[in-house]
């Protein structure tokens, strides 16, 4: 146990300034020890606050352990050992059927630590000034995370911007919200604002919702996470959007609008994946619906939805990572990212696609994964709780997401028809870095006690494996399983036409689409061409009036100074003779 | 020796310019001027220390006692000052050597440090003075020795610029002669303080209200006060780089100063607010500054005329602090003196260290310049972020305190405005810091690296006390809540 309470997201971030510097052995040691150290440093800080620091006339509580801080911290932890693995060495296809490994982009892995480092800085931030300034530094070393991978993949700088941009409206938010809040209560506490009855309320959660990926602006998620690198998507999908879910976790449990905002989430990410062919942007859309169950139930706020919440985010962050990883793997070694384009690679990459298909099953909550331990609590929730329509819509939710996340995802990439692709099988340091993630997720499954004792409300006494739950889930597996088999022709592409039944949802609501995309298509262009014009004409008139040549910045001659002068001062004698 | 203090601070770099100029070499020059700068700094931080009780010395020249003889007085708020211009003068000076190298020809280094040394006791005499007419005696001294010293620049536009200041720092001196000639026919005193009482029962008079009004003209043509500030972006951006340096950091803020002491220190807080209402004169224009500066900032292609016109910003920011006319106003205003010193001083010398490198300051050649000077642009993006005001930073510290003071008014609008000034401040520091990073060097610009420590060292002196200063303000903090409330009259 140390003396000095050390902030453990402090070694994560400190650290990632050490990667630069070394090479080799020391720096796959650095890597894998920062975050054992920074687990190790979370555990051993007594719970409470421990240092106070004084800024202006605030008190800032830079370290306070709490429960479920805590437990965030611990999985943020993981995912940063396990993304640091894997991203120790990028595999590239050598054009000889096997792989040539080159060290990982060290601009990446530093930001990476840096981000990990910011991100449990968040968990255990006491008050909201200390909580603002590792939200933004989490902002600023993400965007790094992303634009570090413009040289291999141009797509990747513009998305920085954009991302970039979202997250500085949303930290300028939230800093509204947060100054006014420490204005208004005189105090900088990070404490539960769900009755939000105040402005400041309203503005801390709509920043806080930019970064779990709520509507309005959900697509940033999947907009700037696929541009990434494999590795980079994996620390990317960890840590920004469950950092939301803690804060909200934390400051608005109970507040009955994230039950809305969260449902929608989950639908949107189901429909958006559905229509998806790109395999990563697949998994991004997931990300939405799967923060949406927890959004969902942290509106809920029972004791038993916060746990799930909770112990939903622990899961999703393993397995997610797992999935990304297999993701990755496959498009290092391919070069490929769309459905389309991949199939059969279950032949060459086994263990790959095992992996990726314990993270599927982990995600679609097959029985003694990670998924069915924790999913199972929200649902649970909202039924105790009452919430009929909502309990209806998540389980159906939980249908859709297995249907079109769970199975799309193993199927198009590692069966369907073969794509004629022959990658080797992934580099060795890639699979371990799965194998701890797919071990993670089945020994949660199986034992998820210890997962359940870290949870923020004890005692958790629910039994996740019970009769009526298996039945319930491998109903809903075997239903979402029959649908996925019995949709699949449709989901091919076929030559031939038979007008049948299926003509109607096959051709007729096709032809709507498109009828009704071409009909908004006018309307669109129309409405862009004004936005651009208008736009343009902006900056034309802000250039006009500010620019080089402007009355603001032309040197003027020494009369017109002189001008201004005598003005000033004839103005304020004349006024002071009227007073 | 040591009740010789406020004399020794403005005599030892008056007698040392003469000095350098005799000796005539501008290596020792140089070593002068530094070491001079040096002395004042360490006599500036004790006079600091020794009057931060709340005390006040009182130092009469040559024992005459005031009102008849010209008396030194020094209080918290003056030392502050003091300790601003000598501390960035203390950073600058051993700095300047390699950069007066590379932009003034050989034949021009020793009258460079003279003059440098002249605009230092100059600046330093009209903080420490409390006596009307010996500020405007010093202040003359600064402005001539700041003439020469921007008209040495490289640039050729320098000598326009420095004949334009030429013209309207003269109106300004004049301005200032007349207010102190006026309170004088009114009173028959030139010393501050008795000035300040004998004034009081003479409010209603249209002498005094006139010399208000020439005073208040006057500085605002020295501190750049919207719209008089025409002659500004021109002087820093063509002056030598260390002496845009020196100029942005203490100039107008020494101005600024003057300002406050006139306006509390003799008319007092009641009839500047309550008669003259000078409030309704401040608001406006600071706003204006803060606007239509920041915006021009933007659209600028040299990075030190962006600087200098994101400067006549922060000058709206004072200026705001005061008309908001509130103890966190203020104090805000106060603050920003020193804040505003350290950012624009370390942002500038990163200026002088790309000047140094690159041989230009315009966007081009900054542009691609993130990986060939890593230290210097990181300083560039500390610095920029302190400007914006970001938390941990001094430029958070006074944005957050003037924020408070517009709240405390009940005045939104202008919080909303005071916050749209830092987000456009992002905006032309960002387009800075995309050249850098995040393009290619352009092919007609030299490949270059990283300025000598020597440049490096002084620069991020600066950097880190942006920083210090920025997690720690309880001092600067509370000298300049101390010094808000004794102007004030609260304390």
């Amino acid at each position: 146990m140390s003396e000095f309470p050390f902030p453990p997201g402090l070694v994560l971030f400190l650290g990632a300034f050490l990667l630069p510097q070394v090479q080799g052995k020391a720096r796959t040691a650095l890597v894998l020890g920062l975050p054992l150290l920074a687990l190790v440093l979370i555990w051993s800080l007594p719970a409470g606050s421990t240092i106070t620091l004084q800024f202006l006339q605030y008190a800032l509580e830079p370290v306070s352990a709490t429960a479920v801080g805590r437990l965030f911290a611990t999985v943020f932890a993981l995912a940063a050992f396990a993304g640091g693995l894997y991203g120790l060495w990028r595999a590239e296809p050598d054009g000889q059927g096997g792989y040539q490994l080159r060290e990982g982009n060290v601009l990446e892995l530093g930001a990476a630590y840096a981000y990990a480092g910011s991100a449990i800085g968040v968990t255990f931030a006491g008050d909201l000034i200390t909580l603002f300034i590792f939200w933004e530094l989490m902002a600023l070393s993400s965007t790094l995370v992303l634009w570090s991978n413009s040289n291999d993949n141009p797509k990747a700088y513009g998305a920085s911007m954009r991302y970039l941009l979202v997250h500085l409206a949303g930290g300028v938010i939230l800093m509204g919200g947060i100054v006014w809040q420490v204005y208004a209560s005189g105090s900088t506490a990070f404490v539960n604002m769900s009755e939000l009855d105040s402005g400041a309320h309203w503005l801390i959660m709509a920043g806080f919702l930019i970064n779990a990926g709520a509507p309005p602006l959900s697509a940033w998620v999947a907009d700037a996470y696929p541009e990434a690198s494999p590795s980079g998507m994996v620390f990317l999908s960890a840590f920004t959007t469950k950092t939301a879910v803690y804060v909200l976790l934390v400051g608005f449990a109970g507040a009955q609008v994230l039950i809305y905002i969260g449902l929608y989430m989950v639908f949107y990410g189901i429909f958006y994946a559905l229509m998806e062919n790109d395999m990563r942007r697949i998994l991004a859309y997931s990300i939405v619906n799967q923060v949406g169950f927890m959004v969902t139930a942290i509106g809920i706020g029972s004791a038993l939805a916060l746990n799930g919440a909770a112990a939903h985010a622990f899961a999703h962050i393993i397995y997610k990572a797992l999935m990304l990883m297999s993701a990755g793997s496959v498009l290092a070694l391919t070069g490929q990212r769309k459905c389309t384009e991949l199939g059969g690679l279950f032949r060459y990459m086994p263990l790959t696609a095992v992996f990726g298909i314990i993270g599927s099953l982990a995600i679609a909550a097959f029985p003694f994964t990670s998924g069915f331990v924790t999913k199972s609590l929200e649902t649970s929730a909202a039924a105790y709780a009452g919430l009929v329509p909502a309990w209806f819509l998540l389980l159906t939710a939980s249908a859709g997401a297995i249907l079109y996340i769970g199975f799309k995802f193993p199927w198009f990439v590692f069966f369907n028809r073969d794509s004629g692709l022959h990658p080797p099988e992934a580099p060795r340091h890639m699979l371990w870095a799965m194998g701890f993630c797919a071990f993670l997720s089945i020994g949660i499954g199986v034992f998820p006690e210890p997962l359940y004792a870290l949870l923020p409300h004890q005692p958790v006494d629910y039994q996740a494996y019970t009769i009526d739950h298996l039945v319930t889930q491998f109903q809903l597996l075997l239903f979402a399983a029959a649908a996925f088999f019995l949709l699949l022709p449709q989901m091919q592409v076929t030559p031939t036409i038979s007008l049948d039944f299926d003509w109607f949802y096959r051709k007729l609501l096709k032809y709507l689409a498109r009828e009704f995309s071409l009909k908004t298509m006018d309307a669109r262009r129309l409405l862009e061409h004004r936005t651009l014009q208008r736009t343009e004409k902006m900056a034309e008139r802000l250039y006009h009036r500010y620019g080089p040549q402007s009355v603001f910045a032309r040197t003027w001659p020494s009369g017109v100074m002189v001008l201004w002068v005598a003005v000033l001062l004839a103005g304020s004698l004349v006024l002071y003779y009227l007073r | 020796m040591s009740s010789q203090l406020p004399a020794l601070q403005l005599v030892i770099p008056l007698l040392s310019a003469p000095l350098c100029f005799l000796i005539g070499k501008a290596r020792i020059a140089w070593a002068i001027a530094t070491l001079a700068s040096w002395a004042c700094a360490a006599i500036a931080v004790t006079l600091l220390l020794r009057v931060n009780d709340g005390s006040v010395i009182e130092y009469a020249f040559g024992n005459w006692p005031g009102p008849w003889g010209i008396v030194y007085t020094i209080d918290r708020l003056n030392a502050f000052v003091l300790v601003i211009v000598s501390g960035i003068a203390a950073v600058i000076l051993p700095y300047s050597w390699p950069s007066v190298c590379r932009e003034i020809p050989p034949r021009l280094h020793v009258l460079f440090y003279t003059a440098l040394l002249l605009c230092l006791s100059g600046l330093l005499g009209m903080t420490i003075t409390g006596d009307a007419f010996n500020l405007f005696v010093l202040l003359e001294i600064s402005s001539l020795s700041t003439y020469t010293l921007i008209s040495l620049g490289k640039d050729r536009r320098s000598l326009t610029a420095a004949f334009q200041y030429l013209v309207m720092g003269t109106i300004g001196g004049t301005f200032i002669l007349i207010g102190v000639g006026l309170l004088y026919m009114l009173t028959g005193t030139l010393n501050m303080a008795d000035l300040a009482h004998r004034l009081q029962p003479l409010e209603g008079s249209r002498t005094l209200q006139a010399a208000f009004a020439f005073l208040v003209v006057g500085f605002g043509l020295k501190l750049a006060m919207f719209p008089l500030h025409l002659w500004l972006p021109n002087a820093y951006a063509t002056a030598p780089s260390v002496v845009s340096a020196f100029l942005a950091a203490t100039a107008t803020k020494v101005a600024v100063y003057a300002m406050l002491r006139f306006l509390f220190g003799i008319f007092g807080a009641d009839f500047t607010y309550n008669q003259m209402h000078l409030q309704f004169l401040l608001v406006p224009l600071a706003l204006m500054a803060i606007l239509f500066a920041s915006m021009t900032a933007v659209y600028q292609r040299g990075v030190k005329r962006m600087l200098a016109y994101s400067s006549l910003a922060q000058i709206g920011y004072m200026l705001l602090g005061i008309g908001l006319a509130n103890l966190h106003g203020l104090m805000a205003t106060l603050l920003h003196l020193f804040n505003h010193a350290l950012i624009k001083g370390a942002l500038f010398l990163v200026m002088a260290n790309i000047f140094y490198r690159a041989g230009g300051t315009a966007i081009n050649h900054v542009t691609g310049l993130g990986r060939q000077m890593p230290w210097s642009m990181a300083a560039f993006v500390a610095g920029g972020l302190s400007l914006i005001g970001v938390p941990l930073t001094v430029g958070f510290i006074s944005k957050w305190y003037l924020i408070q003071a517009s709240i405390d008014r009940g005045w939104w609008l202008i919080t909303a405005m005071i916050l749209l000034g830092s987000l456009i401040a992002l905006v032309y520091i960002w387009r800075v810091v995309e050249a850098a990073y995040f393009k290619e060097r352009p092919p007609d610009q030299p490949t270059v690296t990283e300025v000598p420590l020597w440049l490096l060292i002084p620069t991020w002196v600066l950097i880190l006390g942006n920083i210090w200063f920025g997690m720690n303000a309880e001092f600067t903090a509370g000298v300049a809540e101390a010094a808000a409330a004794t102007l004030l009259g609260e304390r």
